[in-house]
């Protein structure tokens, strides 16, 4: 996984050990560097043959933090991308932490690179000026006059590469405020032709994901879980088990929630599991239907809220609404979703001779099974250890506060003597009905309109299952009882809305909810994008002039959506589709980054829609890596449009009725027949791009629709009035 | 029960249970995980792997039906005209994202170019309907076959 970039090393001495620098910094933050590794958890490593490795703190989902990351490093170095490699970073939430989380090491929200950008530059920037300093000392010139590009250290007449100074350099002492390279410098931060660095490996088979891990004599493990959540073993009979070749044993795990089955090899474990007959206590599980949840949350949604949001003023606001001359109104529903990545979970556990606890796991928050696993094992958190493996998606899916699967995993090798090590697979099943789903959500919105078509006041209720209560992240998003994550982009939004009151009422957790790829901002920016529509039909205005209207004027955050949106409906050519074709478009800020999209379609609602091109503006501040950022778009577009079309969880007496992609149908490559992505220039430092693509997508292409008289207020769009080609 | 099977060009004798899949023989017993487990109903075609040249779902090919057969995985498409003109034009447009697919997609994409060397978009999107990618790799598929179409032509 690491790029051999030494061009003089194998003229070396074979016998001659290397020197390394290691360039990071120490828990409190401050700069530190040193030439072992045993000293502290580094950002960059480089060796005297003149190999660098970025240490990449985030997991690689496909998003491109190891590219993104490497880029920094690189830039602030004086390296190209063909000269560094990657390596990801073991579990250390005191120096790997996600500075937005606190510490705690995880990858989320869209921040890898918003919260690296300055750690990551800081370090390359140190490491620079120490390789710099040491060549100063060597040649006796002036260390200003130098300079590291494409790995060489040159000035003062001379020219060496940067490996021969870094045993020196290890003895210098970092600086807090190493000289950043100006915006002006940059050759590899916002270069176009840059590759990412996992392309490779990823399409020849030599990518290693978690589901790749093979130790030796190790076993997998299956869990033979309960169709209905809160159910647990009261019995069972693995007689028949015993005929499948390979299986081993199977035991209940302590939570009881489930059987594990042990077998040599996946597809023993498969069919022992398929073989044992479990009796289950059903009499504390889940037995309510998708009808009677969706009912609970729209009954809701009728009562005064429980939540008052923006402590607005909600009598005044809606005795205004029911004044105004005209009133626009809208309920919306917005059902279960799996993320269901493409590698199903799963995670490797061993003990070493030591007695260490080694998990390989594509480990989207180290902190959380590294916690876990300390009170599972009883051991000090050093004596647990993390490889984070490549990931096969996870769309927030691989998150979980409980740590799920790798406690499952955890579990279960701890009911065994642990000399053979354990391997956890998921299959899609598994997946698609082991819970953690996008929550059942309901919207209900009044929307006042003067007499002159704007917007009076503006009365929205939110209904729904909080992801966060309950968890232990409870303290990070919920204040005075509202889950952010339930009403983010709503009265936080850059839109300036007069007179506007949003209410929240928390309804009981049908099954096991999480953040889905952009959270609360899937359903809350469809309902404020498909409302300011059906706001600016009622006023006789075009869309985007509409919208424009309650931006333009506002602060930094409202100007910036506004340039998306005129972008976008520019290079979009709003208003004017192919013959045949209709358009609609949406904006919205997520993770502190700003898109929007125009959706053309052609086709009708009763004959089959289909969706000709998405065109997207995205404004992420600094385009570090401009074809991800479009990567990321495109992806996420594809993310948003697929489920809104035809997918959703639902529960029949509380067990889940769908079970794999025939009936969780996965986008496809004919449906959206082209996406264009146009990234604003920006001086901005960076934000999010893995989930701000799919907010505005589904709204835009409900917009569209909607000028074909079907205005889809509940999803997914299949269920309701709307076939596709 | 010992099953000769011909893979990447070796001969290799396994030990499998008729009904065991090709996929789990290829992944477990011969360790080569290039190839991918995504559903186990042929729905998603991370598995697919080519038999005799044609791209087949491992995960729903049967151990029993290879035997004689030439089973091809991404592992050897380097070697492979097709399939090295696919991976160039994979990596020029950095298809991959999570990259779980892509072996899949690469499969297939491969099996297509050898059955028309000069497919259009409509054609791309018709042979490649049963890979799925839930990253929505799919206008980089679209056009890396495209690409590899012209990579192959040139």
């Amino acid at each position: 996984m690491t790029a051999n970039i030494s061009r003089r090393g194998f003229l070396k001495s074979a016998a001659a050990a290397a020197a390394v620098l290691y360039v990071g910094a120490t828990p409190d933050g401050a700069a530190a560097a040193g030439s072992s590794d045993a000293m502290l958890n580094p950002f960059v490593k480089i060796d005297s043959d003149g190999n660098v490795i970025a240490i990449i703190k985030h997991f690689e989902k496909g998003q491109g933090p190891a590219t993104g990351l490497s880029t920094l490093i690189a830039e602030e170095l004086g390296v190209t991308m063909a000269q560094i490699g990657y390596e990801f970073a073991p579990s250390d939430p005191q120096v790997y932490n996600n500075l937005f989380f606190g510490p705690f090491q995880g990858t989320g929200g869209s921040t890898a690179m918003a919260n690296s950008w300055m750690q990551y530059r800081t370090a390359g920037a140190n490491a620079r000026e120490m390789l710099i300093k040491a060549a100063a000392q060597a040649w006796g010139v002036d260390a200003a006059g130098l300079d590291i590009q494409e790995g060489m250290v040159t000035g003062g007449g001379q020219s060496a590469p940067l490996g021969e100074f870094v045993a020196a350099a290890a003895e210098i002492a970092p600086s807090e405020t190493p000289r950043l390279r100006d915006q002006t410098e940059w050759k590899i931060i916002g270069n176009e032709a840059t590759r990412r660095l996992d392309s490779p490996i990823k399409v020849n088979g030599q990518a290693k994901f978690g589901m790749d891990v093979h130790l030796p004599n190790q076993m997998v493990v299956m869990i033979k879980r309960t169709p209905q959540r809160g159910g647990v073993v009261a019995g069972f009979d693995d007689s028949a088990a015993k005929d499948v070749k390979g299986f081993i044993m199977a035991m209940p795990l302590p939570t009881k929630h489930g059987v594990a089955v042990y077998a040599e090899n996946t597809w023993a474990a498969m069919q022992a599991r398929a073989a044992i007959e479990v009796d289950w206590d059903m009499s504390a599980a889940e037995t309510r239907s998708s009808q009677e949840i969706r009912d609970e949350i729209m009954a809701a949604l009728e009562a005064a809220p429980v939540y008052n949001v923006n402590k607005a003023d909600t009598p005044a606001i809606s005795s205004a609404v029911d004044g105004a001359a005209q009133v626009v109104e809208k309920a919306f529903y917005f059902p279960l979703l799996a993320h269901a990545p493409m590698e199903p979970m799963n995670c490797t556990i061993e003990q070493t001779a030591e007695g260490d606890i080694v998990l390989h796991d594509g480990a989207q928050m180290p902190t959380g099974p590294h916690m876990a696993y300390q009170q599972i094992f009883g051991l000090p958190a050093e004596k647990i250890h993390i490889k984070t493996m490549l990931t096969g998606g996870s769309f927030g899916r691989r998150a979980t506060p409980d740590a799920d699967y790798q406690v499952e995993a955890g579990l279960a090798f701890v009911m065994t003597d642990r000399s053979r090590p354990v391997k956890l697979v998921w299959d899609r099943e598994d997946d698609i009905r082991g819970g953690y789903y996008r929550p059942a959500t309901g919207h209900k919105v009044r929307v006042g309109l003067d007499a002159d078509g704007k917007i009076a006041a503006w009365e929205h209720q939110v209904a729904g299952q909080s992801i966060m209560k309950g968890t232990a992240f409870e303290a990070f998003s919920v204040k005075d009882g509202v889950d952010h994550s339930t009403v983010e982009g709503l009265a936080d939004s850059p839109y300036v809305i007069p007179n506007m009151a949003v209410g929240l009422t928390d309804t009981e957790k049908a099954t096991s909810v999480l953040w889905w790829r952009s959270v609360g901002h899937t359903h809350t920016a469809y309902v404020m994008e498909v409302m300011m529509d059906m706001a600016a039909k009622a006023a006789g205005r075009d869309p985007v002039e509409f919208r424009l209207a309650y931006l333009e004027g506002g602060d930094k955050d409202a100007q910036r959506k506004a340039g998306v949106l005129k972008l976008a409906a520019e290079k979009g050519n709003w208003g004017n589709p192919a013959a045949g074709n209709v358009q609609g478009i949406a904006v919205h800020k997520s993770f502190g980054s700003f898109v929007a999209e125009v959706v053309e379609v052609s086709g009708t609602p009763a004959d089959g829609i289909q969706i000709e091109k998405v065109t997207a503006a995205v404004d992420c501040g600094i385009a570090v890596n401009p074809d991800v950022i479009r990567a990321q778009t495109e992806g996420a577009i594809g993310y948003g449009i697929g489920h809104a079309m035809r997918d959703q969880i639902t529960l029949d007496g509380g067990a889940v009725e769908q079970s794999n992609f025939p009936d969780y149908e996965p986008l496809r490559i004919s449906d959206i027949k082209a996406i264009e992505t146009h990234i604003v220039a920006s001086a901005e430092a960076p934000t999010g791009i893995g989930e701000p693509g799919t907010p505005p997508s589904a709204p835009a292409l409900a917009n569209a629709i909607a000028q074909l008289d079907v205005q889809v207020a509940e999803l997914p769009m299949s269920e309701n009035g709307v076939s596709f080609v | 029960m010992a099953i000769s099977l011909k893979l990447n060009g070796e001969t290799h004798t396994v030990e499998a249970e008729p009904g065991t899949p090709l996929l789990w023989v290829i992944r477990d017993e011969l360790k080569l995980t290039g190839t991918k487990f995504g559903c186990g109903v042929a729905s998603c075609g991370a598995c697919t792997v080519h038999m005799d040249g044609e791209p087949v779902r491992s995960c729903q090919t049967y151990i029993e039906d290879v035997e004689g057969a030439e089973i091809t995985t991404i592992e050897k498409m380097e070697e492979d005209k097709v399939g090295a003109a696919v991976q160039q034009a994979w990596r020029e447009l950095d298809v991959v994202q999570c990259g779980y697919c892509q072996s899949g997609q690469i499969m297939s994409a491969v099996g297509l170019l050898r059955e028309n060397a000069t497919p259009t978009a409509e054609e791309v999107d018709e042979y490649m309907y049963g890979n799925a990618c839930r990253c929505a790799t799919y206008q980089r598929i679209r056009a890396g076959v495209l690409r590899a179409s012209e990579i192959l032509e040139a």
